[in-house]
């Protein structure tokens, strides 16, 4: 037949139709065809990273800064080995990615061939849904039917293998709106969905004299409306309102009504707040051990709400009382119009009552650290940067540790979208190509990966991407020569035994940039940060500005693993009772 | 509620047995998916079967036999709508009647002094005997899996059998709308 194409070129087809301006990947063996056809065209990009686990971080970067699909295309074997870490990060934190595998030949499939491995088998548990395509005539349809399923419902990282013979073979292409992909694959919710719940959820809301708003990543997932319609709705309530890790920016932290983070290193505030709460309200969020705390004493006194896009976040660690399952945006959107039909208003006396007693959580002024000498307290480097950024449209992304906490802590975040960590995973070296996928994305904006000196080096190598495709990102390195978090952890819980937690033989890290070819700076003393800072966002380069921070600083406030959110510890001072400490040891 | 580290001691539920019937799109590495499921998470499973029902919808069904709190068990079923390729799930020990059945192959060691014992015992159990060509002794039970166990019990006293059990089928007895 004359209208047949080869299986390399439905891929870029397939792609281009699906609206896709990236791909970010690595060439292999079993990819050449693809490769081959991607070099005939000018539509779609490609950026070459350093290693394919650089790929992946960049696709989700790009993703959770721009909304739209992150495409990664590697080689079988090792390349598909290599982005299992970031299809589990994004399994983890919900981000919408299309992956691309080379195969070998289905001829040596099950032979041990070359660069061959089961990838459907080893990257099962961590996508939402993978395909191995055997037939030429299904790729399309596979590629349409895995682009809805990675961006329907709760998203996740989707996965095609196409041996090389499928890709070099000839088939016909069909487009997208003739794929009809069965409902029971997809989450549709009926146009009536939770109606009864909804109306007992807000009926509720209305009742309540200590009420939180509790919400998570879900409400970014959503879409910029759903940040909008939740802080149109608190605001209605006059409720304040807690946010997680991943749902920092769905409120502003400027926002009278926010208390900032809960968790683990969250705000006093929040966490008393929703531990004495009566009515909880939780908004794309899944109760995750991180932000509970000791389950059995989590929230005691409180009536929950729980919003999911995900049935199987329901009553999953913590036993809710009204359960909607829904799209953010279309479940509060119903919210609100039920909340103004009925005309409810809260109870002004208690929730002014409820904020006093807050207001009194606020005075102790949790994130309070000691700044005297010259030495670069991390909180304070953090606290410049968000100062000399704050009127710049700017991205933050975070490797993992003791700087993430920081930046979560004390960056605030005004909007949805801005801000990129990994937090279901924890995924060290996360944070660089993250922020080169977030700079593809936003070619103008300012990106800024807050790393520590451990998590850099774990994807060093991307320095070589940024710098060729002329990507001005900012590594702001808090370098304290140590794993921090490691650290702080066996410090209060290992007798202080630092082992392997201290890095000999760092790099020099402004010769690294120069290196590169991108720019070094360094500041080591308090008097010179603000000018490290001011160059380094003057820069139209890649660069790598390299804070001297006190080494042994720790993270607070913390909740200790086993404790509950009124058990925060404030300070290093204040020691945790030995029987709980001994306890929590034993939890990650 | 899961098994972690994290778990609120205010599970109250028992332990029970349940049998999950799940249906699925029969395409590759659809068991894989579902089975993976039960190991990634820590469930137990007591058996499992699958078979295509539909030919022309491309349908298996997959019957599991798990144990668990009601919590965990509820949270087995919302973790198996979770895949892509699963239409259904239904909890038959829930929905109250069901009607379940497993079939055994038992081959008997039959010597001249136990002959009589082991053909009353299978007359008593309804086993039938299988005609095969190696003129064995290859019996074949089914029904309730406690009535199979019985009888591999009650056989095991008499003489040395080899077993191979299916584990448990099961379907709702309950009368569907589009019936009536």
């Amino acid at each position: 037949m004359n209208n047949e194409i080869t299986g390399a070129e439905i891929v870029l087809k397939s792609l281009a139709e699906q609206g896709v301006e990236v791909v970010f990947g690595y060439p292999g063996g079993a990819v050449l065809p693809i490769y081959d056809t991607l070099f005939k065209q000018n539509s779609i990009k490609h950026v070459l990273v350093r290693q394919e686990g650089g790929a992946i971080h960049a696709a989700e970067g790009y993703a959770r800064s721009t909304g739209k699909t992150g495409v990664v295309l590697v080689t079988s074997g090792p390349g598909a080995t290599n982005v299992v870490t970031g299809l589990t990060d994004a399994m983890m934190d919900s981000v919408p990615i299309v992956c691309i595998t080379g195969q070998v030949p289905q001829h040596l499939i099950g032979s041990d061939a070359f660069q061959e491995c089961d990838t459907t088998g080893i990257t099962r548990p961590c996508t939402k849904h993978n395909y191995l395509v055997k037939d030429v005539n299904k790729l399309s349809s596979v590629f349409h039917e895995a682009f809805t399923i990675a961006q329907n419902g709760r998203p996740g990282p989707v996965l095609i293998d196409i041996p090389k013979d499928v890709q070099f073979a000839s088939g016909t292409y069909e487009e997208k709106n003739k794929i009809i992909i069965p409902s029971h694959r997809l989450f549709e919710p009926s146009p009536d969905f939770e109606k009864n719940k909804i109306e007992e959820a807000v009926e509720l809301i209305s009742k309540a004299k200590k009420p939180i708003f509790y919400i998570g990543g879900g409400c970014i997932n959503s879409g910029p409306r759903a940040s909008k319609l939740v802080r149109e709705f608190i605001n209605m309530v006059g409720s304040p309102v807690t946010m997680t890790l991943m749902g920092l920016g769905v409120v502003g932290s400027s926002d009278k009504n926010s208390l900032g983070m809960l968790g683990m290193h969250g705000m006093y505030e929040a966490n008393m707040a929703m531990h004495e709460c009566d009515v909880m309200i939780n908004i794309g969020a899944r109760f995750d051990d991180r932000v509970t705390g000791r389950l059995d004493a989590f929230s005691p006194n409180s009536k929950k709400i729980h919003i999911d896009i995900d049935e199987s976040n329901i009553n999953k660690t913590i036993n809710v009382d009204v359960p909607i399952i829904g799209d953010v945006k279309q479940v509060v959107e119903k919210m609100i119009s039920i909340w103004k039909e009925k005309k409810y208003k809260i109870d002004t006396d208690s929730l002014k009552l409820w904020w006093d007693k807050i207001n009194k959580w606020k005075e102790i002024d949790c994130l309070s650290y000691n700044n005297e000498g010259k030495q670069i307290k991390p909180q304070y480097a953090v606290q410049r940067l968000y100062e000399l950024t704050k009127n710049t449209k700017t991205f933050v992304t975070t490797e993992v540790g003791q700087h993430q906490m920081w930046a979560a802590q004390f960056y605030k975040f005004e909007e949805p979208n801005r801000w990129l960590t990994s937090g279901g995973l924890g995924t060290m070296g996360y944070g660089f190509p993250a922020a080169i996928g977030a700079q593809v994305g936003h070619p103008d904006a300012l990106v800024v990966d807050i790393a520590g000196d451990a998590s850099i080096l774990m994807n060093i190598q991307e320095m070589s991407t940024a710098v060729q495709y002329r990507l001005p990102v900012k590594i702001f390195i808090l370098n304290n020569e140590y794993m921090g978090m490691v650290r702080q952890w066996q410090e209060l819980l290992h007798g202080g035994r630092y082992s392997e937690s201290y890095t000999d033989s760092l790099p020099d890290f402004v010769k690294l940039a120069e290196s590169y070819k991108a720019v070094g700076l360094r500041a080591k003393t308090t008097e010179e940060l603000d000018d490290v800072i001011t160059e380094m966002i003057e820069t139209k380069n890649t660069v790598i500005a390299d804070i001297w921070v006190t080494k042994e600083e720790n993270c607070f406030p913390m909740i200790q693993s086993g404790s509950a959110h009124n058990e925060m510890m404030l300070s290093k001072d204040q020691k945790q009772d030995k029987k709980s400490a001994e306890k929590g040891k034993i939890l990650v | 509620m899961n098994k972690s580290v994290y778990a609120s001691p205010d599970q109250v539920s028992e332990t029970k047995r349940h049998i999950l019937t799940v249906l699925v799109d029969n395409e590759p590495g659809v068991l894989a998916r579902v089975i993976g499921m039960f190991s990634g998470r820590g469930y137990n499973i007591d058996s499992l079967n699958v078979a295509e029902v539909s030919n022309d919808e491309n349908i298996s069904r997959i019957t599991i036999v798990t144990h668990g709190t009601s919590e965990v068990v509820s949270q087995i079923e919302k973790q198996l709508l979770r895949i892509v390729p699963v239409h259904s799930v239904t909890n038959l020990d829930q929905e109250g009647s069901s009607v379940e059945a497993e079939v055994a192959l038992v081959y008997i060691y039959i010597s001249d002094t136990n002959k009589k014992k082991v053909y009353q015992l299978c007359d008593l159990y309804r086993a039938r005997k299988i005609e095969n060509e190696n003129n064995t002794t290859i019996f074949e039970i089914a029904g309730a899996s406690e009535r199979v166990n019985r009888f591999i019990k009650e056989i095991n006293e008499i003489t040395k059998v080899e077993i191979v059990r299916s584990g448990p089928v099961a379907i709702s007895s309950i009368k569907k709308n589009e019936e009536e």
